[in-house]
């Protein structure tokens, strides 16, 4: 199936800027709906099976790995489990855990006293939710233990690996329940794609496109829609109008620069290129940026906290076989007792390859030496629990430019991320829990990482104020009509779950928001 | 070829299986054939970087090292980055020669010699020091001696390491598995294709089992 190609000068309805959880699912929408579609990504476009080895130092090209500056008191790790660079951007390394928000966290300001209420109802998230495990064929439970009852996954759940059976027994002994993680990767044949081989490197790109990454499922049927993707396309600055409007995008391919004339730009780049582009797009009119009237472009970033617990055990687990996390336990995000700490972790079972888990010895366990490799031979009797940990947003964790300059001539982002003491509660609370969960079945040699995060959110924060937000419920700018941002910048609050489903959730919604905006002539 | 925990196990015997598929063969041969002679750091750097990569990585004796110089060489050479850095490190490269110069000075401060001439125990006095952050030298500059440790020297070390067939033949990590997979994923239990554990007095039987590892 050929792909619709647009000019450079005449205008397309909308350009996207990025193509991965936000992005793509907005272009397959957009473009369904009959508007003219072109999606930029910085990253090449893989074709996995004849260009992903198995392998984790090679797969690195799928990183974002341009440079990046991080300071604050704890500097993040970007690259690999928070930043992607390709068609499909990180859902093409993500390592699949599709989880729900719990409703209450829609309204966590007003109901669990934190952070910020978002301007959706959770009722309307949830049908989103629906809509995206539909379209991804998630493979999960027939029940799901937390949350309002809801349907059953499209897909049966994956067999859980001896890695996840621990997580399980953890929790039996502690009484709480556990639950198959719902994934993004097919347990039965689909469409096009055969079931998941358990070959466990998920997170270093699917090579037999079991993964239902925006790669394999929305942009193949954003192109059958009449979308255009263009790859190796950086996008450097959007431009504005006479009447303050956007008119379209600079962008970097072949050698040189373009300009994408566009009635509408989306931009899709994540928590640090959205605000990178939108602060790098400063022009005599928005000096401070493009969207930022309220200042927020930026600030309120927000992470995964992403602390583990690490024991050996004396049966041969061996964790390197299927996906890195099979088994879930999302009771401290649905328990509201016994906390002393605002938010709310899930902690999951654990597979990392042996290159990852050297660092995780080395970078947290501050092994190196005969120390080193004595531990690392234990590889294979590894269990290990791990948090995705609800972070808090305070302004002062932000994205702004640095000095320096990339490839592109492009400022880089300096990238500022401080724990606050709720953050570290969440942290010791889970990492006690966790401790007690090895210890009940018997792991020895338990040890606890400090120091780890993942995920991104939080720069261009949606709100239904524009004195507190840059983009309201539909993902528009409050200060320029034809802007749009829709990725995991917009997340008001992280939550205690990985975030790709959500974002792709909020895309779903936002192109239902566009089309019917559009028929009421309020696009304009 | 063999490590002690799996005996006679070799990742690259199921190179023509359907465990590796193309993109793997060529990542992998690429690796092992990187030039063993630095492009980026001069002879002084090139010895101190080989002196610490023996401390940071020992590697046993029964089998070919892994030329992991070459590797953290070949890294700064491309400038491949990882993705982030640090505000208190320069980019790659200056972090890398400013850190193994300084080291070189810690040990003309502490010995009156080359790091390369310590000895292994006077070699790993001093990298303890650097990682806890207590080596001040004027040679360091702006960049704090633990985070060019831990950034730097530990990180790109053991990536390169663990980035080798032959280290994840010593942990038994059954290595390149695309289209094949695995089948067997509960505890205790192994594919055909995956390296047997030796248990006490059982190993000459595992190391057999090893090498028909396919």
């Amino acid at each position: 199936m050929p792909m619709r190609e647009h000019s450079d000068d005449t205008p397309v309805d909308f350009a996207i800027v990025g193509t991965g959880a936000g992005g793509a699912p907005l272009a397959f929408k957009l473009a369904k709906a009959g508007f003219s579609v072109v999606a930029f990504d910085a990253g090449a476009w893989w074709r996995p099976v004849e260009e992903f080895a198995s392998d984790e130092a090679h797969q690195q090209k799928l990183f974002w790995t341009d440079e990046r500056l991080c300071d604050g008191n704890n500097p993040l790790k970007l690259g690999s489990n928070n930043s992607g660079q390709a068609i499909g951007g990180s859902t093409v390394h993500f390592a699949m855990v599709s989880l729900r928000f719990r409703p209450e966290w829609f309204k966590a300001r007003t109901l669990l006293g934190y952070g910020a209420d978002w301007p959706i109802d959770w009722r309307e998230m949830w049908r989103y939710y629906r809509e995206v495990e539909q379209a991804l064929r998630i493979a999960g439970p027939v029940r799901y233990p937390w949350g309002p009852k809801r349907p059953r996954y499209p897909y049966r759940q994956h067999e859980v690996n001896a890695s996840g059976l621990a997580l399980a027994r953890a929790c039996d002994a502690l009484g709480v329940a556990w639950a198959p993680a719902p994934l993004a990767t097919l347990s039965a044949p689909g469409e096009h794609a055969p079931p998941c081989v358990y070959r466990g490197f998920c997170v270093a790109g699917c090579a037999t496109n079991a993964k239902q990454s925006a790669l394999t499922t929305w942009i193949p049927r954003a192109i059958e829609a009449g979308a255009q993707f263009r790859d190796l396309a950086m996008v450097g600055r959007i431009e504005t109008g006479y009447d303050g409007r956007v008119s379209g995008v600079h962008y970097h391919r072949e050698g040189a620069w373009r300009f994408q004339r566009a009635r509408n730009v989306v931009v899709a780049g994540y928590a640090i290129e959205t605000p990178r582009l939108l602060l790098n797009s400063a022009n005599s009119r928005y000096p401070e940026g493009l969207a930022n009237s309220s200042g927020l472009v930026g600030k309120n970033l927000m992470v995964h906290t992403n602390q583990a617990v690490w024991g050996t055990m004396k049966d041969e687990i061996r964790w390197y076989k299927g996906p890195p996390s099979l088994a879930v336990c999302e009771h401290w995000n649905y328990t509201d007792q016994d906390k002393d700490f605002f938010g709310g972790y899930a902690f999951m079972s654990q597979g990392p390859l042996p290159a990852a888990w050297a660092a995780t010895q080395t970078g947290n366990h501050g092994l190196w030496g005969q120390a080193l490799v004595d531990e690392m031979e234990k590889y294979n009797h590894q269990v290990g629990l791990k948090i995705v940990g609800e972070t808090m947003a305070r302004e002062s964790n932000r994205v702004t430019l640095a000095d320096e300059h990339d490839r592109h001539g492009l400022p880089i982002a300096r990238v500022t991320w401080s724990m606050d003491d709720n953050d570290r509660c969440l942290v010791d609370h889970a990492i006690r829990f966790m401790t007690d969960g090895l210890e009940a079945i018997d792991a020895s040699g338990i040890w606890s990482e400090s120091d780890n995060t993942a995920h991104l959110a939080g720069t261009a924060r949606m709100g239904d104020n524009p004195l507190t937000s840059v983009i309201n419920a539909d993902c528009r700018s409050w200060d320029i009509p034809n802007l749009w941002i829709c990725d995991g910048s917009v997340l008001p609050t992280i939550g205690g779950v990985n975030p790709s489903l959500t974002i792709q959730a909020i895309a779903c919604r936002t192109a239902d928001r566009i089309v019917a905006l559009a028929k009421r002539g309020e696009l304009a | 070829m063999t490590g002690k925990r799996y005996p006679g196990y070799d990742v690259q015997s199921k190179r023509q299986t359907s465990s590796w598929n193309e993109p793997t063969r060529r990542a992998i041969d690429e690796r092992l054939a990187l030039p063993r002679e630095p492009r980026f750091f001069n002879n002084l750097e090139w010895e101190i970087l080989n002196a610490a990569c023996a401390r940071i990585l020992p590697q046993p004796e029964d089998r070919a090292p892994v030329p992991l110089a070459a590797m953290v060489d070949a890294k700064v050479f491309s400038r491949q980055g990882d993705g982030y850095r640090d505000v208190r490190l320069p980019p790659l490269p200056q972090a890398w020669r400013c850190g193994l110069a300084a080291m070189d000075a810690e040990a003309q401060r502490r010995h009156h010699r080359s790091f390369v001439l310590l000895t292994a125990d006077q070699q790993d006095a001093l990298l303890h020091a650097m990682q806890r952050g207590e080596l001040k030298d004027p040679t360091w500059g702006d960049m704090p001696a633990a985070v060019f440790f831990s950034h730097r020297l530990v990180n790109d070390i053991t990536h390169a390491y663990y980035s080798q067939p032959a280290a994840w033949n010593d942990i038994g990590f059954g290595g390149p598995a695309s289209p094949r997979g695995y089948v067997r994923l509960g505890e205790n239990s192994r594919d055909p294709w995956e390296a047997m554990e030796a248990k006490p007095g059982l190993e000459r039987k595992v190391s057999e089992v090893n090498r028909r590892v396919r």
